[in-house]
Order: structure tokens, then C-alpha cells, then sequence
């Protein structure tokens, strides 16, 4: 690489930077927030007694999962305006982020639920918890720990794939890298400052991971 | 008038009978242990006392509130049936995320509003007449397999039940524990508490019972006081129960032990 190369990428970090903290961290935050109350709710209506509301879960992780999440994101920005539902590119890529967290944790939350022993709901209900209380108090706290492996999993992927919001004009951090490197034709560098870039933020979120579990296990002994 | 009675009671899957019209009263401020080979119905009778089990058919009633199993009653009238009783199970089931007052208090707090402070008082005099006033912070996984156990009889105790039902709760111990859990429910029953217990604890029922029922084949083949019942039971298949569980060296061969 020549001088030129290094300029170009010293001022691209800023740029790119803010690309991330302003583009890519929000956009996954929010829609693992959304996601995760979306996973919830499928994944109790999963268990729950009432037919017609586990079908109705499992045909949305079904749908969810079985599709790409570039298509999921295309119709919500590209093919919904044809309908005359005209959504923004982040409302866009928000709404289409959290659909998908919400398909693919809610098996996670489902799994973690189910690995709660039986007898804690029947202790919470000798106590005299309700449904939701017990869920609340008891279930979900337990569920927490065996769930937060798969969900991390869930998170780090998020962080890469809001990179294909780039194509539907958002700008985060793999659209900076796009704007820079289109005029310059620096593709190799600023691609390459990019994928550090993920890497580093994905990589803390690995280190984040084992403190939490950690934390969470601290009344379990082995 | 019984604090508790059962009426009619009948559970079968397919064609396996569980409670074949099981009837017990239990008087109030009584101990009445239920005995009997496993299989034999006497978990999920009690189980039944609380709603956990779900006959096809039967009565129960506690105090003032009676259940009708045959028409398929609702979680909440489920859940004041509940009420009714505490419960004390053989795997203890104590929440591990919570300390051992927390314990006490999840109850009385999140399901019956009773404000936290007083939850925690009582709580901690609860603790203290079990012997565990040191543990109050601990978590069950701190403790071992008695003071779990007497962990999950206080926290029967701070619900206010009417009653206490005690599935096995001395099954699942190291033999040296068993002894303070006894003593603990020894105590309760000098108070005057009333109690249903399932237990292969003879000699405890033979000292603190009231009233024995050995079931066997979803049926209480006997019933009365322990003297009757331990002492010279009426019927073979009581005597051979007994046999077996007072000497286990000197019963006759299972015929499904192979």
C-alpha cells in the first residue's frame, strides 16, 4: 500500500467510526430489544396450551427462518410501497431486524424455559405466585442463564448482519466504507477497516458474554 | 367437624388406576401420615390435597373451600384451594436464585402483599425456630441437603396455611440430615399444626402420628391410629408392607426383582 493508501484509511476511520456508533450499534441494539419481546411472546405462545396461538408461533419462526433476511429486508423497504405502506430505510431495517431476532431467539427462550425444572412452577405455585408472577420472578430469571449463550449468539450475529441495511440505504458502517472507497476505488483497505471494525465490536461483546454468565451463575456451585 | 375432607376421589390413566374413591378426613391439629409401597397412590393423594394433581373425579375440601374435580375447576379456584396449605416437597424445590429468607418471603410478598419488612421479620423467626437464624443470607446451593429441607418447611410456614403437606421430605436426605428434619416437623405437630405427611418413616409416624392410612393399589387398604395400624395391623398386605420396610433384609423376595 502507498502513502496515499494510509491517508486515505486515517481519514476514513472517523467516518467509518461514526458509522458504527451512530449506525450500527443503535440499529442492533434496538432491534435485539424489540426482538427479544417478539422472541418472548413466540416463544410462550409455543408453549402455551391454547392451539391455535402455538401454531400461529410456529408458523412465524417457520416463515422467519426459512426465508433470507435480505429478502425479509427487501420486501418491508421494496416491495411493501406497492401495497402503498411506504416505511423509511431504518424504521425499514429495524422493523425487519427484530422479526428476525424475534424467529430465531424465541427457540432459545423456548429451550431455556423448558430447562427450568418442572417442580420450580409447581414450588411458585404452592407460594401462591400467578402465572405471570411466576414467569417474572422464578422462571425467567433460571431461563436467563441457560439462555444467554444461544441469545449472544443471536446479538453478535445481528451486529454483522445490520451490514445489509447498507443496501437499503441506511448509512452505517459498511455504507461509509461503500462512499469512500466507490470514488477512491480503495476497495480492499476500506472493506478491510470495516471487517476490523466489526470484528472489534464483536469480539468485546464475546468478552461481555463470559462476565455476564459468570455473574448469572453465581448462586449455582459446581 | 374434619379441616379436611376427601370424598369420592378417582384418577386413572387409561387403564392403570391411581386413587381408586379414595375417602380421608383429616381433623384439624392432627398428624396423619400416609404410607404405603410406591406406586401405591400416596403422593398423588396428597398431591390432589393442593390442586398439583388433577383427578377425574372427587371432592376435596379445606376449611371453606371445596373443589368438585368432575367439573374441571379453573386455576383459580385451583389456586384457592391452594391456598389452603403449604407444601413441602421431597426434592425441596427452593428457588436457587434466591437466598433462603427470599425464599420465605416470595410468597408472601409478590402473591399475598403483605409488605416487605414484615415479611422479612417473620421470615427471619421462621428461620430461627427450624435453627437456620445464620442462614438467612445463604443460598440453597450453600446449604446442605437437611437445612435445604427445613428451608422449604419455613417457607411453607410464612404462607399462614391452614395446613402443611409433606411429600417424602425426608426421602431425598443423607441419613445423618434426616434426623433435624424430623425434629422440625416433631415440633410443628407439638404446636399443634395440622399435617399430612407421606413418609417410609415408620418410626415417626408410630411417634407423632395421629392417624395412619396405608394405601396400596390407588385404595387405602387401612387406616387408624398408629397403634392399629403400625403396631397390629388387621391386613396382610399391611404386615408384609411393614416386613419389608422395618427389615429390609427380611422381607421376602420381590417377584419383579429379577
Amino acid at each position: 500500500m502507498d502513502a496515499s493508501t494510509w491517508e486515505l484509511l486515517l481519514h476514513a476511520v472517523g467516518p467509518l467510526l461514526l458509522g458504527a456508533i451512530a449506525g450500527t450499534i443503535p440499529l442492533t441494539l434496538i432491534s435485539f430489544v424489540v426482538g427479544l419481546v417478539i422472541a418472548l411472546a413466540v416463544a410462550l405462545a409455543r408453549l402455551s396450551s391454547i392451539r391455535v396461538l402455538g401454531w400461529l408461533a410456529g408458523g412465524y419462526i417457520s416463515v422467519i427462518r426459512g426465508t433470507p433476511l435480505l429478502v425479509q429486508l427487501y420486501i418491508i423497504f421494496y416491495a411493501l410501497p406497492s401495497l402503498g405502506v411506504v416505511i423509511d430505510p431504518v424504521p425499514s431495517a429495524v422493523i425487519a431486524f427484530s422479526m428476525n431476532v424475534g424467529g430465531y431467539a424465541a427457540e432459545a427462550i423456548r429451550g431455556s424455559i423448558l430447562a427450568v425444572p418442572r417442580g420450580q412452577w409447581e414450588a411458585a405455585s404452592t407460594v401462591g405466585l400467578s402465572y405471570a408472577t411466576t414467569l417474572r420472578r422464578v422462571v425467567l430469571p433460571q431461563a436467563l442463564r441457560v439462555a444467554v449463550p444461544p441469545l449472544s449468539n443471536t446479538f453478535i450475529s445481528l451486529v454483522k448482519d445490520t451490514s445489509l441495511a447498507s443496501s437499503i440505504m441506511v448509512t452505517e458502517l459498511l455504507r461509509r466504507a461503500q462512499e469512500i472507497a466507490a470514488p477512491s476505488y480503495e476497495f480492499l483497505a476500506l472493506y478491510s477497516l470495516a471487517a476490523v471494525i466489526y470484528w472489534v465490536i464483536c469480539t468485546a461483546l464475546s468478552f461481555a458474554q463470559q462476565r455476564l454468565e459468570q455473574r448469572l451463575g453465581r448462586y449455582v456451585t459446581t | 367437624m374434619p379441616l379436611v375432607t376427601v370424598r369420592n376421589l378417582h384418577k386413572a390413566f387409561g387403564d392403570h388406576v391411581v386413587l381408586a374413591d379414595v375417602n380421608l378426613d383429616v381433623a384439624e391439629g392432627s398428624v396423619t401420615v400416609l404410607i404405603g409401597p410406591s406406586g401405591s397412590g400416596k403422593t398423588t393423594l396428597l398431591r390432589c390435597l393442593n390442586g398439583l394433581s388433577h383427578p377425574q373425579r372427587g371432592l376435596v375440601t379445606i376449611g371453606d373451600v371445596t373443589v368438585d374435580y368432575s367439573t374441571n375447576p379453573n386455576r383459580r379456584e385451583l389456586a384457592a384451594l391452594r391456598a389452603q396449605s403449604g407444601m413441602v416437597f421431597q426434592a425441596h424445590h427452593l428457588f436457587p436464585h434466591r437466598t433462603a429468607l427470599e425464599n420465605l418471603t416470595e410468597g408472601p410478598v409478590h402473591a399475598h402483599s403483605e409488605p416487605l419488612a414484615s415479611a422479612r421479620t417473620r421470615g427471619r423467626a421462621l428461620l430461627e425456630q427450624v435453627g437456620l437464624a445464620d442462614k438467612a443470607d445463604a443460598y440453597p446451593s450453600e446449604l446442605s441437603g437437611g437445612q435445604q429441607q427445613r428451608v422449604g418447611i419455613a417457607r411453607a410456614l410464612a404462607l399462614r396455611p391452614r395446613l402443611i403437606l409433606f411429600d417424602e421430605p425426608t426421602s431425598a436426605l443423607d441419613p445423618e440430615t434426616v434426623g433435624d428434619v424430623l425434629a422440625v416437623m416433631r415440633d410443628l405437630a407439638d404446636q399443634g399444626w395440622t399435617m399430612v405427611v407421606v413418609t417410609h418413616e415408620i418410626r415417626f409416624a408410630e411417634q407423632v402420628a395421629d392417624h395412619v392410612a396405608f394405601l396400596d393399589g390407588g385404595l387405602i387398604v387401612e387406616e387408624g391410629t398408629p397403634a392399629q395400624v403400625l403396631t397390629s395391623p388387621r391386613e396382610h398386605r399391611t404386615r408384609q408392607f411393614l416386613r419389608r420396610v422395618l427389615d429390609p433384609l427380611a422381607g421376602e423376595p420381590d417377584q419383579n426383582r429379577s
